[in-house]
């Protein structure tokens, strides 16, 4: 038998299941059921993304890290062939090709420098500092909503001004500009916006970011888009577009996965009264609380990648050129490494998950991201103790045949 | 191969994702260009040395044996 028969048999499929696969277990929370059995099975499938692409779909968890380390494996969202997993225009196609020159487009040796550029923004004591801020803002929101009618909606009143509000401070933009973040930033979100409307959104934050960037190139502030601009002087590695893209960049991540788990924790929680009980009684048990939540929600599924030459797994041959889908959703339920990957268990030992990615692209802002999920779920779990669920968990607008995992709408009361 | 697992810290490597901080911050710290892994904790164990190598995502600390 040739390879090449062996790997039709192996994984390339005459009608290729198309991705995002939906949710399809019991419980709204579990990846879709197609993934343990590819992992169970030690195969890679194709599928087909709604671009019309076919991509290597990977959902085990030694495979995933190993192919994010691989040099084979490139992240250049140029090339024809990387799958995007969202229908998209022209116009925005083109748009995430070139802005993936700012930074999670680009392999080595290119990466190293553009990416060196903004850790000292996002260190662990950086981060520290933040977090009176974060604190603060948080408190503020959970006044407002004890103050205000009930049931509340979560998603409206914490999960989404809570990023919004931090990525303006960190990145200094205008407290008042807040707003245009969240509207922007929640109209992508929206499972029913068009691939015209996403494009008219995301002009529309490039018009703003456009403007505050030209606004910091004349008059650097000491903040973090600031000091990049200052940088940015004396390494000439952007010029004004590729800046512009990296505050979008920084934006868009930093918003609409914070926004996801900030509402996904808190639901995951109050499923779990005697874990949330335990973050009540023992402040040091939200930490590890957030990497178990981060792991079991995963709710980046898949990362695009293309194949530069030919790389194996398990019996397949996958060849250049190829794209793939790396899928971390899949990796983080993967039971040789997690026991028991459908329990939700504050207690054990999650921090190997991949939540925020492996290899050189893993998320820079992952310590912001747990800042700001401690103290969320802290604050909320110890300042509300009654808190619920308004409506049966069945009855929740969950985003479950999307890329990115989220719910629409949280009805709570106390 | 013989003997116990010695941390190698390849600093060209690091993309700051601040792993080995946050798992051991008695052993682990960032300088301000955050790019730097440092030991204000002294030498790495060879418990602490498996963990921190499989959370490091860029290959930036890495086990060798003697």
């Amino acid at each position: 038998m040739t390879q090449d028969i062996a790997d039709t048999a192996a994984g390339e499929l005459a009608d290729p299941p198309e991705f995002p696969m939906r949710r399809d277990g019991g419980c709204p929370f579990d990846p879709p059921s197609r993934y343990k059995q590819l992992r169970d099975e030690g195969r890679v499938i194709q599928v087909r993304v709604p671009t019309g692409q076919t991509a290597w779909l990977v959902t085990r968890y030694d495979d995933v890290r190993r192919l994010l380390t691989d040099p084979l494996v490139s992240a250049d969202r140029r090339h024809p062939n990387m799958p995007l997993t969202e229908e998209v225009t022209p116009q925005t196609r083109a748009n995430i090709a070139e802005f993936g020159r700012s930074l999670i487009g680009l392999d080595q040796p290119e990466h190293g420098p553009r990416r060196r550029m903004l850790i000292p923004e996002f260190t662990v004591r950086r981060i520290q500092a933040l977090r009176p801020h974060i604190q603060h803002t948080v408190d503020g929101l959970i006044d407002d909503m004890l103050a205000g009618p009930k049931p509340a909606d979560l998603a409206t009143v914490l999960s989404t001004p809570v990023p919004a509000r931090t990525l303006c401070e960190l990145l200094g933009m205008p407290y008042e500009d807040r707003e245009l973040i969240e509207r922007t930033a929640a109209a992508q979100l929206r499972r029913s916006i068009s691939p015209q409307e996403r494009q008219q959104v995301s002009a529309e934050m490039y018009r703003y970011v456009d403007q505050l960037i030209t606004a910091k190139e004349k008059e650097p502030t000491d903040d973090l888009l600031g000091r990049l601009v200052l940088r940015n002087r004396e390494t000439g590695l952007y010029d004004h577009r590729l800046l512009v893209g990296l505050a979008m960049l920084l934006l868009v991540a930093g918003f609409e996965t914070t926004n996801s788990m900030i509402s996904l924790g808190v639901i995951g929680l109050l499923q779990h009264p005697e874990q949330a009980e335990l973050i009540r009684k023992d402040p040091a048990a939200v930490g590890p609380a957030v990497d178990e939540l981060l792991r079991y929600f995963t709710v980046v599924d898949a990362l695009p990648r293309v194949l530069l030459g030919d790389v194996q797994v398990g019996d397949v041959t996958m060849r250049a050129g190829d794209g793939l889908l790396i899928s971390f959703a899949g990796a983080d339920w993967d039971d040789r490494f997690f026991a028991e990957p459908e329990q939700l268990d504050i207690t054990r030992t999650s921090r190997h998950h991949v939540a925020f990615g492996y290899g050189i692209h893993q998320c820079i802002g992952q310590n912001l991201a747990r800042a700001e999920l401690e103290i969320v779920l802290r604050t909320l779990f110890t300042r509300v103790p009654t808190l619920r669920l308004a409506e049966p968990m069945e009855a929740l607008p969950f985003r479950d045949d999307t890329n990115i995992f989220g719910v629409d709408r949280v009805p709570v009361t106390w | 191969m013989t003997g116990a697992p010695r941390l190698v810290v390849n600093e060209d490597l690091c993309v700051g994702a601040g792993q080995c901080v946050l798992s051991h911050p008695e052993l682990f710290d960032q300088d301000d260009t955050g790019q730097v892994v440092v030991f204000p904790g002294g030498p790495v164990g060879p418990e602490v040395a498996p963990v921190v190598a499989d959370l490091c995502p860029s290959g930036a600390l890495s086990l060798a044996r003697d």
